[in-house]
């Protein structure tokens, strides 16, 4: 299953600059991800993990060194092609859920399949399956404030999943939500992983994460100082 | 994409509803603070034009030289041929004749002796033609204070303030005692129908006010008169068909070798009212540039801030695949649709206002009751086709740009930054 190559960092590097002198966030990263991984980049605050989703996903460009998502070079892709890849092949999952808050939880997983451009009838239902598969479907027409925490993140997860994207980039997903919750929406992760084969990538630094994901890549100072394959160790509430 | 967007516009009211409400109050300002302060500037002019100079005045070059001292001798022979000519040449305006004249206003005892006198300034309008707008063009109904207007000849207005000082009352009789025009002694009683006041020192101090024929009877001027004044009949001084019209006048009338031939003037070559003009125009274009200026900011921080307070929505919406091209578009519409709702909103709020003032005016004479020039004490606001477009402009626009500005930011930043905003 893991053997098709999706994702591929060659000598990844990132400088920030800062002052007269620059920040090295990155220095030298050789990473191989294979479709439907379940993995976790793991480190403390400023390890660099955020900053590799990032790049990986296109949301920002490698100093040094070479990125290749699906056979695009992430460093040579222009604004336009780098959109195109993001609405069709990647899905993100942010800390804050970043949910629009004028927009119902329908609307809010439907915005990803406006830009693709999908017939109405077709996007209604993908939009249902979606929510469906993250349990939310008596919440469809709820706004993002009626939501708990966890119910906001798992409609983060519907609008991440709802293109069935190749990879889903969850960068710290557990942050803001307590224990049961970020078991429940690591099951509807794990679920999805293993039903659609969609690859995931967690930044996090959570225990809990750490336990449910296939692959541990340990990050310190930007470099990677552990890459091990586990079988998961479930610490269910 | 549009409806989708369009939506959320509708439903965030931080986003539309705000905006709007900035916007229109910005332009709405703007309309009502053009309009009142053309009508402030105008309704002075206009005074100073229904009262003394017309929007044109013709008379003949000697009376021009002396006309401070009304040299009633050097008026205008045969001015009932001349407002014939006038008429027909440049049906466009109202033409009316005027005798302006000093006098000593002596009031008899009941001997039929001198008790008091006193320096009067009269005028002679045209008061008892049935299609005379001299009444209303000096506001005379508004202006009285006691009695009534003129309604046969032999009747006179007075200022109440003159009146009282000569302790004479409607249905009294005084003598005006001067000049005339041949430089005769004029003696000639009136009646007196009423007082007048007009909240202005120049004009309540010791005026007379009576009928054309009474004054040319009293004055011995038979189809003469000082002035022949011509308004606009829009009722607002237009400077480029006066100038036009003067040109075409002294061309046809006016002989720069015969003192006696006919000359006509403009309102602005009167009473330092060019001056006056330059400086209501250069006033007005200044005030409204600061006041524009002002709200331009205000509405541009707005669109600016607004651009900014989204910038991870923006990172958010680039990150699930909308191209920054996109989003930049969209930011540029939904400010667009915001100024265009605000602007007309502010135009029609500013409009209703202005027509309101338009009409009624707002009295200020109790600040105006020691002014020594002729300066309206009711002032109102004035439409002009500029009120239409002068807030519309800058509605619209100085959210727009503040917009364009905000969403330069999407294109410096990368997308990952914009997340961070976001997260921050």
């Amino acid at each position: 299953m893991e053997a098709d190559l999706i994702i591929k960092l060659d000598g990844l590097k990132k400088h920030y600059p800062i002052g007269g002198g620059h920040f090295t966030a990155l220095n030298g990263i050789n990473l191989d991800f294979a479709r439907g991984e379940f993995a976790a980049l793991i480190g403390p605050s400023g390890s660099g993990k955020t900053t590799m989703i990032n790049i990986i996903g296109s949301l920002d460009m490698p100093s040094e060194g070479r990125v290749t998502f699906m056979g695009y070079s992430i460093g040579e892709l222009n604004a336009k092609s780098a959109a195109l890849i993001r609405s069709s092949k990647m899905g993100f999952i942010f800390q804050t859920y970043n949910l629009l808050p004028v927009y119902t939880v329908f609307e809010n997983v439907e915005l990803p399949l406006l830009l693709l451009g999908i017939e109405k009838s077709t996007r209604k239902k993908m939009v249902r399956d979606a929510i469906e598969w993250v349990g939310l479907t008596d919440k469809i027409k709820s706004k993002p404030p009626q939501l708990s925490g966890g119910e906001s993140q798992r409609v983060a997860i519907a609008r991440a999943m709802v293109k069935k994207p190749a990879v889903v980039f969850a960068d710290e997903p557990t942050a803001n939500l307590d224990a049961a919750n970020s078991h429940h929406i690591l099951q509807t992760m794990e679920k999805l992983n293993r039903e659609l084969q969609t690859t995931f990538i967690f930044a996090t630094h959570d225990e809990k994460v750490i336990s449910y994901v296939r692959r541990r890549i340990y990050l310190s100072d930007g470099l990677v100082v552990r890459d091990e394959r586990v079988a998961p160790q479930r610490t269910e509430v | 994409m549009i409806r989708f967007l369009l939506k959320g516009l509708i439903r965030d009211r931080h986003r539309s509803l705000l905006p709007i409400i900035v916007t229109a109050l910005g332009v709405m300002l703007t309309v009502v603070f053009h309009s009142w302060l053309t009508g402030v500037l105008g309704d002075s002019i206009e005074y100073n034009a229904r009262f003394a100079s017309g929007h044109v005045k013709a008379m003949t070059p000697a009376y021009h030289s002396n006309m401070q001292q009304m040299p009633n001798d050097l008026a205008i022979l045969g001015a009932g041929q001349m407002m014939d000519s006038l008429q027909v040449l440049y049906p466009f305006m109202d033409w009316v004749e005027r005798i302006h004249f000093a006098g000593l206003i002596d009031v008899p005892d009941e001997n039929g002796e001198t008790r008091i006198q006193g320096n009067a300034l009269g005028l002679g309008i045209d008061l008892l033609s049935p299609t005379s707008q001299e009444t209303e063009r000096l506001n005379l109904q508004q202006s009285l204070r006691t009695g009534n207007l003129p309604a046969r000849p032999g009747e006179a207005l007075m200022s109440h303030e003159f009146s009282a000082k000569l302790g004479i009352k409607t249905g009294d009789v005084f003598t005006l005692i001067g000049s005339t025009m041949y430089r005769e002694l004029a003696v000639y009683n009136f009646t007196l129908s009423g007082t007048v006041e007009f909240g202005t020192t120049a004009l309540d101090r010791g005026s007379v006010i009576v009928d054309l024929q009474d004054a040319r009877f009293a004055l011995n001027m038979e189809d003469a008169a000082g002035e022949i004044l011509g308004f606009n009949v829009s009722g607002y001084f237009d400077e480029e068909m006066t100038g036009q019209v003067i040109n075409e006048f002294n061309s046809r009338f006016y002989d720069t070798e015969d003192i006696f031939s006919t000359m006509m003037i403009s309102l602005r070559d009167q009473n330092n009212m060019g001056t006056f003009l330059d400086y209501s125009t250069k006033l007005i274009g200044l005030l409204l540039v600061i006041f524009i200026t002002a709200m331009s900011i205000i509405l541009w921080n707005a669109g600016l801030l607004g651009g900014l307070r989204r910038y991870g929505e923006f990172g958010m919406r680039l990150a699930i695949g909308e191209e920054k091209n996109h989003v930049y578009r969209t930011m540029i519409y939904e400010s667009l649709i915001i100024g265009i709702l605000g602007s007309v909103g502010g135009v029609f709020l500013g409009m209703l206002i202005a027509s309101y003032l338009q009409k009624n005016g707002i009295d200020l004479g109790i600040m105006m009751k020691n002014a020594t020039i002729l300066i309206p004490s009711v002032f109102h606001a004035r439409i002009t086709s500029q009120t239409w477009y002068i807030g519309f402009i800058p509605g619209v626009f100085s959210a727009l740009i503040g917009t364009m500005l905000a969403g330069i930011g999407i294109y410096k930043r990368q997308t990952a930054r914009l997340i961070k905003e976001l997260q921050a």
